[in-house]
């Protein structure tokens, strides 16, 4: 044993996964090759609003090689639509547009070809003819009363509104002495994996079965597959050994799959759709949120911040899946990590004529923490106090958990300012400071950034009940299944794919510390969706806390099996057993063992040997509910969201070059605390990728649209994503606040470094305009938009008090 | 035009032949023609770098070349990294010691590039490291354990 006290967990492993993907032999989606394999090509819309007068597929139909060409009139009538997560059932969507496309890159035809150059060839045959309509590109003109209707058939551009209000915020903002409004913009940007989504469908006559490669990453996906091709969940079957080449959230992929199944089953030969990269940027439904918040502050001359209202504008684009619940899983952090009393809470989620918005790491939290993050330091500003201990002012104290917030969460665990405290020594804090004016001193824009932000974590879905009232989720479990072999050989099962997240490493690391058995010899399968276990993928940080706890589950219960065969064979009660090395022996004289062959030999073959009652062979599984999960929200929407609550503090020193607003980060320390790690590697890894993924949502990333709502930033040439150049290195402090919720202690950490690195280079960069006056309140900052900032006739001046909805935004470039 | 053309080539030192329309880029060659599917195919606009192999020892962009242009030439893929099977270059050793990697996508084309560098360079510095993957992109790591690998690899920094 170690120092933790735990064998494996904790220590470093290479992970399994790995040694297949260096040598080339990982099995990602685009890999599967069927025979007869028929490929998909698109023609999407070029308008952003239009109408679908004709399509002219006659020149397609005879080029050689081609097999079929469809749309969306031709599908519908064998389809049930896509829904919205939300109650708006005439928001419908299908894979190819039906007489109206609503934003550009929506599929309107889909070519299937012997290969996909002649597919491509063929789709650029097809003749569509277009009504081009007005299109809604901005979200504050889409919720206008006179506005156009994306969908006329649901009345309202508005997908979702409710206000919330949880405690006396009336009150509370009454009885403040200060009060600060503002009004912060989250461009939208997306995770853009580097593998597009990919689909390979196969269908077979006689068994009635679809079987399905997909890279996805998506709750329910093969359920909803099934129902909307209208098979019965059993004919579908989803393939999870597939590696999927990253996701962090947005590998959803649900039309790609409602077509080339649907294809596949129509033709009687496999159909493959692997997306092109402006087929991806466009059409691949992969967006993330686009929100305009408006915040109010009130709050005492301490600093003290007593209440918040704030309201979140999110473009959802021309369509909706989970997308409008991504303003539900702050509800869980809307404090931060502050002791804010009372909270009104607006969330609007409207429809305009761009592409959809999907599922991005971390759920749409990390654009709210950058909201609340900004208001510290306007307070800390306004109040001419140091942004460090205004945070130490207003951070919740150790002594004071589990914490519940105003809406209805309880904080499981956390030490913010022990976590605060690492991160300052780690920078050091004076240091930058010292570098920050000499960078000054150059003639550059100098400024030191902090963030202090949650990352809630463990993945339950309260958002669905508290967003759909006709939804009545209060589960969201994940399940494994652990078999030992008549070889003795240890099998765990999990029921869902991977992007990248290492849960072969993650379950062997758990079932090899709880049947203390060497990790490496533990092999972890995922099964398909037929032979799976209920499992609702890896999102929302979940699967250290729900995929560990449910492999330690049934690791558990393969142990007190072989504990009970041990203390028949032995003729001792169990509770006279310990367990060591993966043989049982009596506590009394350890000499006397029943070994692990032994053991695996009874339950294999000696069922005269086996207690009376027991099942020969030995297998379990053990599906975990989310630790807090069960509850539906009360009727003024308070919910224990997530579980755990991981906990993280950036620390940036960044310069602004005033000739051509390019940003250079000097320094970053990240301070996390995700109570006990299982793997830190692993842990580590997703740390720095949430940085790096942070520093471009921050200064690079994009989806800019054209006032006709034309993408104009489809490519890698003009959407950019940070490279090991524009990433600086990046220090990680650990910090272990264990969660009294979890098997370990664990808390989840897939969306960590993404959650609080906006905040913080914004911080960064407004403090280096702090002394010219200028704030800047619009991410990306993009030298563009830093270099027009600093060049504005009247470069707009810090948040001031009582003024509601005051706009300190800079238009985005 | 698209009447297929045969190219003759040789890939991990061993010789190759295809029959394959003109169009046909490389990394379609490798992976749809010859079968290997480690050379993964990310933006098919010479951005990403997922593409990479060795062409003549030289690092290019397979997504980026037709067939046809490497005719007689020598492709070094992923898949010939390694001295021999069941054993690893000092670079995919570093990279599962460092956990260099999360999704894999990205990882041959990371390894393509520095294969080529630590050929030219055996002690490369940090920022030559970077600047050696200036042209790669990764969405998971943030590059920080890539470069610590390479470093591992050269010798330059003991992990854990």
């Amino acid at each position: 044993m170690a120092e933790n006290g735990f064998r494996y967990i904790g220590k470093r492993r290479r992970a399994v996964e790995h040694r297949r993907f260096v040598t080339g032999q990982g099995r990602y989606a685009a890999d599967i090759q069927l025979p007869g394999m028929l490929h998909l090509a698109i023609v999407a819309s070029p308008h952003a609003s239009a109408r679908i007068l004709s399509v002219d597929a006659s020149a397609a139909r005879a080029l050689p090689g081609v097999r079929a060409v469809l749309t969306g009139e031709e599908m519908q009538p064998a389809l049930d639509p896509m829904l919205p997560g939300v109650d708006a059932p005439a928001v419908t969507r299908f894979p190819l547009a039906r007489g109206v496309a609503r934003y550009a890159g929506e599929w309107v035809v889909a070519v299937v070809a012997e290969s996909r150059a002649i597919a491509e060839d063929a789709a650029e045959l097809i003749q569509v003819e277009y009504e081009p309509m007005p299109a809604i590109v901005d979200p504050e003109q889409a919720i206008a009363p006179d506005a156009a209707l994306v969908h006329p058939a649901h009345g309202s551009n508005v997908i979702f509104r409710r206000e919330f209000v949880w405690g006396q915020v009336a009150e509370d903002f009454a009885a403040a002495p200060n009060r600060l409004s503002y009004r912060v913009r989250w461009g939208r940007s997306a995770t853009v994996p580097i593998e597009t989504f990919v689909v390979a469908c196969a269908w077979n006559d006689a068994t009635g079965l679809l079987d399905v490669w997909a890279s996805i990453q998506m709750p329910k996906f093969p359920d909803l597959l099934a129902r909307c091709l209208r098979l019965p969940g059993n004919a579908v079957r989803v393939h999870f050994d597939v590696d999927v080449g990253g996701s962090y959230g947005v590998k959803r992929g649900l039309k790609h799959a409602i077509l080339a199944g649907y294809c596949a089953r129509m033709l009687g030969r496999p159909v493959r759709f692997l997306e092109d990269r402006l087929e991806n940027m466009r059409g691949g439904d992969m967006q993330g949120p686009d929100r305009v918040f408006d915040v109010s502050l009130a709050f005492d001359e301490d600093g003290l911040i007593r209440a918040m209202r704030m309201r979140a504008l999110d473009d959802v684009g021309a369509y909706a899946g989970r997308a409008p619940f991504q303003l539900g899983k702050p509800v869980g952090a809307i404090v931060g990590p502050y002791t804010i009393n009372s909270v009104s809470y607006e969330a609007i989620s409207v429809l305009t004529n761009k592409t959809p918005q999907e599922a991005v790491r971390g759920f749409g939290q990390s654009p709210t923490n950058y909201a609340i993050e900004s208001g510290i330091d306007k307070v800390a500003r306004f109040l001419g106090r140091d942004r460090i201990e205004l945070r130490r002012r207003n951070l919740i104290p150790r002594d004071r958990f589990p914490y519940l917030i105003p809406s209805g969460t309880r904080y499981d665990s956390g030490d913010y300012a022990a976590v605060l405290d690492k991160t300052l020594t780690a920078g050091p804090y004076a240091d930058l400071v010292h570098r920050r004016e000499a960078l000054r001193a150059e003639g550059r824009l100098a400024g030191i950034g902090l963030s202090t932000c949650l990352e809630p974590s463990g993945g339950n879905s309260s958002f669905e009940p508290l967003f759909n009232p006709k939804n009545k989720t209060t589960t969201w479990m994940d399940s494994c299944l652990v078999r030992v072999d008549l070889n003795g050989a240890v099998t765990a099962v999990m029921g869902t794919s991977s992007s990248g997240q290492a849960h072969e490493t993650l379950v062997s690391t758990v079932v090899g510390e709880v049947l203390q058995r060497e990790p490496d010899s533990i092999r972890v399968i995922h099964a398909d969706s037929l032979n799976a276990l209920p499992s609702n993928s890896p999102v929302g940080s979940r699967m250290a806390i729900m995929l560990g706890g449910a492999a330690a589950g049934a690791a558990k219960r393969i142990r007190a099996s072989m504990m009970r065969i041990a203390a028949h064979e032995l003729g001792v009660a169990e509770a006279e057993l310990g367990w060591s090395d993966g043989d049982a022996y009596l506590l009394a004289a350890p000499e006397r063992r029943v070994g692990w062959a032994r053991m695996v030999e009874i339950a294999h073959r000696e069922f005269h040997r086996l207690p009376p009652g027991m099942e020969p062979g030995l297998q379990q599984k053990f599906v975990w509910e989310v630790p807090t999960g069960g509850d539906l929200p009360t009727p003024d929407g308070r919910i224990q969201m997530y579980p755990c609550h991981s906990f993280e503090c950036h620390l940036v020193l960044a310069s602004v070059d005033p000739e051509t607003g390019k940003v250079t980060l000097h320094r970053y320390v990240v301070g996390h605390d995700c109570g006990v790690m299982i793997s830190p590697d692993a842990v580590h890894g997703m740390t720095y990728g949430g940085v790096a993924h942070g520093l471009g949502a921050a200064l690079m990333e994009r989806f800019a649209y054209s006032p006709e709502g034309q993408l104009l930033s489809g490519s890698f040439m003009d959407y950019l994503l940070p490279s090991a150049q524009e990433v600086p290195p990046i220090a990680i402090v650990d910090h272990c606040t264990p969660s009294p919720l979890t098997e370990f202690g664990q808390k989840g950490s897939g969306e960590a470094g993404y959650l609080g690195g906006p905040a913080a280079i914004a911080s960064a960069i407004n403090d280096a305009f702090a002394p010219a006056g200028i704030s800047v309140d619009a991410l990306p900052m993009t030298p563009a938009l830093l270099w027009r900032a600093l060049r504005g006739p009247a470069a707009p001046r810090a948040a001031t008090a009582d003024a509601p909805r005051h706009s300190e935004e800079v238009s985005a470039a | 035009m698209t009447q297929p053309i045969p190219i003759a080539l040789t890939v991990n030192g061993t010789p190759r032949q295809a029959l394959a329309e003109p169009r046909t880029t490389l990394v379609d060659l490798l992976r749809e023609h010859l079968g290997l599917t480690g050379t993964h195919v990310g933006c098919e606009h010479g951005v990403c770098g997922a593409c990479s192999v060795l062409l003549d020892g030289e690092p290019v962009r397979a997504c980026c070349l037709f067939a046809a242009q490497v005719d007689g030439m020598a492709v070094t893929t992923v898949e010939g990294l390694a001295p021999e099977r069941g054993a690893l270059s000092a670079l995919q050793d570093a990279f599962l010691e460092c956990h260099a990697m999360q999704c894999g996508y990205c990882t041959p084309g990371m390894l393509i590039a520095f294969t080529d560098l630590v050929a030219r360079n055996e002690r490369p510095s940090e920022a030559e490291i970077r600047e050696a993957i200036g042209g790669n992109l990764c969405r998971c790591t943030g590059y920080q354990q890539i470069v610590d690998a390479v470093l591992h690899a050269t010798g330059q920094a003991a992990h854990g």
